[in-house]
């Protein structure tokens, strides 16, 4: 048998279009749009810039949560917590608020969402508490001491210089929108920029490889968990505006929409891939729906129905993606 | 060779396509297997030769083709139905459950029943028949060990017993021996003959040609997905094999470059981890590659995972440049100046779901970030550098390393370690799987670290490498060192006495 030479670097042929669209990369688009398409066609109020800045602001405090979401999820953890820091957030930013004034509030709410946050990342590096434990932990005793601090009653009464954040607009645009944009910028930059972003997918990916490439763990999940609490402090600062009081109950199940926006937005919820992109995206679906079907007068707990349904598919589309190849 | 041809195959491959994103791995290669014979599929890594056996074993389907058993066309959809047809596969990225027994993974998925009580386990049987098969491979495994415990060697030997316990017509090894010394190797070609016996063909990919030479009887090589040629091995050398895989004349296999000693850089002083490593003291000066040889389970990843940091020393003391330094974690290690290249190169060295840029680039943050933010540019061209210097196999950085062939996920391990800013290198077992052409490569990378003063410990089980390359040469066995040879003195045969049964050495520091 005789060897049969080929020319030394035979090119190879490249992929036809039509097998390989990169659905990963337009799919989700697609849909939002097609979202649109279909709301419009039945309730034209949908297409209203009224309706729209509405649902930018609707989404704006689940966008700013779900940002630090992103980042607990990449790092192969989950931060459950973050409903219940809007209470403690809310809480503690409305009593400061009486008695300092807005500033302080404001500041107040922010650094009670980094403490617990910090809380969490400690616990979860160092002392080693599985985060959905630690963070579950955080959940029933930030709701605790909310409920605790208020007597389970909402606090009001706060300057009325304190509406703008939550109900005012920068050239037509609302504030919270606006925030959340900020917010979500900065941890796309963190994330696909700093060598901490970095190390954050590493983490998520191969905590072991990881860590023998000389990657601090423990201080990347600390810090990790400590932006997650930044964030829910924001979100907190900004839900209280809007509701103009300090609320003890807000924010129940919110961890839970944070999750499914990051993980319809296509990241793995076990960690190391995705992106901040990709949960704006999944925010934007869930507040689309969520708007739309209000529009065409679906009841408020059909719309559960549709979103877990929504959530199953997103994974199940994403899944058979990833099983081609 | 004509008197050969009349042998009918019995198993063929006729016209396989295979084309990955970015990727045709396989275009129209035809394959053929006659009973009894071993088949050895040669190629440089990314050749397409674990693509081509996993369409054999319903991994992947073919794109186009077609595949032929005893003359019938038969479709091989899943792994389930390969194993029907009596084909089993030992794959090159192993497929064990790390947290079930070894007997019930050898039995994985076809638990023995109790006798008249069918869905009840006989775990006694089962335990028993894993047992008999891992004494007739010569393993020291209790089959109720966890897998997770045990090393990449004897996960390897599972492996083996798995496949051989499916009683199949046709067993796929793909890189058997990559995690495997010597003595384990002639174990498997022992076996290996019993099969051939019985009729039982085999198709083995290997990059270590010398043992292809000793095992095979015919070859098919690959080539950027395409095939070659088939030979028979009896006529053909090395050197022809060699040419046929890269396309060009390979000159020196092992380019070692004499470097003068220099000062001491590393000194371990009697180290000591209990049941694993015994007094342990030896010395690494910059510009030199010091070996370390022995049996799988000598306990040399674990004396390199000990000086790393990774695992807990019991006593002893490591000294760096002179000073004792305390190390209890990689981090504390790399801070002073030390690399580890892990042998497990899916457990500990890769981010599978990252990029290849990002893997490469992970130790060497420091080296293009600023105030925390990465210049990104230069993170590709230092990761560009390494890609097209060792020829890592990739349609673009920015593939998840998951995708990369095994060899070439390798090379990914070794740029990311050889660009680490760092004086002293611990290489266990660096250029497993990774092809020849590449393979010399990695040893002008490793003579450029020398030659820039590092000093670099190389452990493998590759002894043509050790000799090839080391200055000096360590032995351990069961966790002692037995033996340390200058690179004039040192002979297979004196490495392999001392791997065997080579009394303790405690004089191990040179001045
Ligand atoms: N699941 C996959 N998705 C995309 N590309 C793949 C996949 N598997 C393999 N490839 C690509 O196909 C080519 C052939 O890979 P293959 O694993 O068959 O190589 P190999 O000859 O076994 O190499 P090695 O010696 O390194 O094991 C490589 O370029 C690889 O990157
Ligand atoms: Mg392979």
């Amino acid at each position: 048998m005789a060897t049969v030479e080929t020319e030394s670097k035979k090119e190879r042929r490249t992929l036809s279009l039509t097998r390989w669209v990169p659905w990963g990369r337009i799919g989700l688009p697609l849909v939002i749009v097609l979202m649109g398409v279909f709301f419009g066609a039945i309730n034209p109020n949908f297409w209203t810039m009224t309706n729209l800045t509405n649902v930018a602001r609707q989404v704006s405090i689940l966008a700013l949560i779900s940002v630090g979401e992103t980042f607990a999820i990449l790092s192969a953890g989950i931060d459950l917590s973050v409903g219940s820091l809007l209470a403690i957030v809310s809480v503690i930013c409305a009593q400061t608020m009486l008695e300092y004034g807005v500033a302080a509030g404001i500041l107040a709410g922010i650094l009670i969402g980094a403490v617990c946050g910090l809380i969490n990342g400690l616990l979860i590096a160092k002392a080693r508490i599985p985060p959905f434990i630690a963070t579950l932990a955080m959940l029933v005793g930030a709701r605790g001491a909310a409920l605790t601090l208020s007597g389970g009653l909402p606090i009001a009464g706060l300057p009325k210089s304190f509406l703008t954040i939550g109900a005012g607009y920068i050239l037509g645009i609302p504030i919270p929108a606006i925030i959340a944009a900020i917010v979500m910028l900065i941890g796309y930059f963190i994330l696909s920029r700093t060598s901490f972003g970095r190390s954050v997918y590493a983490v998520g990916g191969n905590e072991e490889a990881a860590m023998l490439s000389g990657i601090n763990v423990a201080r990347v999940k600390i810090l990790v968990y400590l932006l997650s609490g930044i964030c829910a402090g924001i979100a907190g600062v900004v839900l209280t505006s809007r509701v103009i009081s300090g609320q003890p109950t807000l924010g129940e199940v919110q961890e839970l929409y944070a999750i499914a926006a990051v993980v319809i937005g296509g990241s793995k919820i076990s960690g190391g891939y995705g992106g901040v992109g990709k949960t704006v995206l999944g925010v934007l679906v869930l507040g689309l729906l969520n708007n739309g079907l209000n529009l065409i007068r679906v009841s408020s707990y059909v719309q559960l129905i549709v979103i877990g349904v929504i959530i199953v598919l997103a994974v199940y589309v994403d899944l058979l993606r990833s099983r081609r190849s | 060779m004509n008197g050969e041809e009349a042998i009918k195959p019995f198993l063929e491959m006729r016209g396989i396509v295979k084309q990955f994103p970015g990727v045709l791995a396989l275009n129209r290669v035809d394959f053929d297997l006659r009973p009894g014979e071993v088949h050895v599929l040669l190629g440089e890594n990314g050749a397409g030769k674990s693509t081509l056996i996993k369409i054999l074993s319903g991994v992947h389907t073919a794109d186009e083709g077609e595949i032929l058993l005893d003359g019938r066309p038969v479709h091989i959809r899943t792994p389930h139905d390969a194993k029907a047809l009596g084909i089993s596969t030992i794959f090159q990225e192993f497929t064990l459950v790390p947290d079930m027994s070894v007997a019930e993974n050898i039995f994985l998925g076809r638990f023995p029943s109790l006798p008249g009580a069918a869905g009840f386990v006989d775990w006694k049987r089962m335990r028993e028949e894993s047992a008999a098969l891992l004494r007739s491979l010569n393993v020291e495994v209790d089959p109720r060990t966890p897998v997770r415990q045990l090393g990449v060697a004897k996960q390897q030997m599972v492996e083996i017993a798995k496949a051989l316990s499916m009683q199949a017509r046709i067993i796929v090894m793909d890189e058997p021996t990559a995690a495997l010394a010597s003595a384990e190797i002639e174990q498997l070609f022992r076996t290996i003959r019993e099969l051939k016996a019985r009729g039982v063909a085999v198709i083995y990919i290997s990059h270590r040609l010398e043992e292809v030479r000793h095992i095979g009887d015919r070859a098919t090589v690959l080539r950027d997905g395409e095939k070659i040629g088939t030979v028979p091995l009896a006529t053909t050398s090395i050197d022809e094999l060699i040419r046929m895989m890269v396309g060009r004349e390979l000159k020196e296999k092992f380019p070692k470059v004499e470097v003068p000693r220099g000062e001491e850089i590393l000194r371990v002083e009697h180290l000591s981890r209990p049941g694993v490593l015994h007094d342990i003291s030896f010395n690494l000066f910059r510009g030199e590659i010091l070996g370390i040889a022995g049996l799988v389970g000598a306990g040399r990843t674990e004396l390199a995972r000990a000086i790393f940091g990774a695992d807990p020393i019991s006593e002893g003391r490591v000294l760096v440049k002179g000073q004792p330094v305390q190390i209890t974690s990689p981090r504390d290690a790399i801070r002073h100046g030390l690399a580890l290249l892990p042998e497990d190169r899916k457990r500990h060295g890769l981010v599978l779901g990252m990029t290849v840029a990002g893997n490469i680039t992970i130790t060497m943050l420091d080296q293009f970030t600023r105030a925390g933010v990465m210049d990104l540019r230069k993170e590709r061209s230092l990761a560009q550098q390494f890609v097209e210097r060792i020829r890592i196999a990739t349609p673009s950085l920015d593939r998840e390393v998951r995708y990369l062939s095994g060899g070439n996920q390798q090379k990914v391990v070794v740029a990311k370690w050889v660009g680490a800013q760092a004086d002293i290198f611990l290489f266990d077992e660096p250029t497993r799987g990774i092809d020849v052409g590449a393979k010399v490569e990695v040893y002008h990378l490793m003579n450029e670290l020398v030659q820039k003063g590092a000093g670099v410990i190389m452990i493998s089980s590759e002894l043509p490498e050790i000799l090839g390359m080391s200055d000096r040469i360590l032995v351990m066995r069961a966790g002692r060192i037995c033996g340390m040879f200058h690179r004039s003195e040192a002979t297979p045969e004196r490495i392999l006495d001392a791997a065997i049964s080579g009394e303790p050495v405690y004089a191990c520091m040179e001045a």
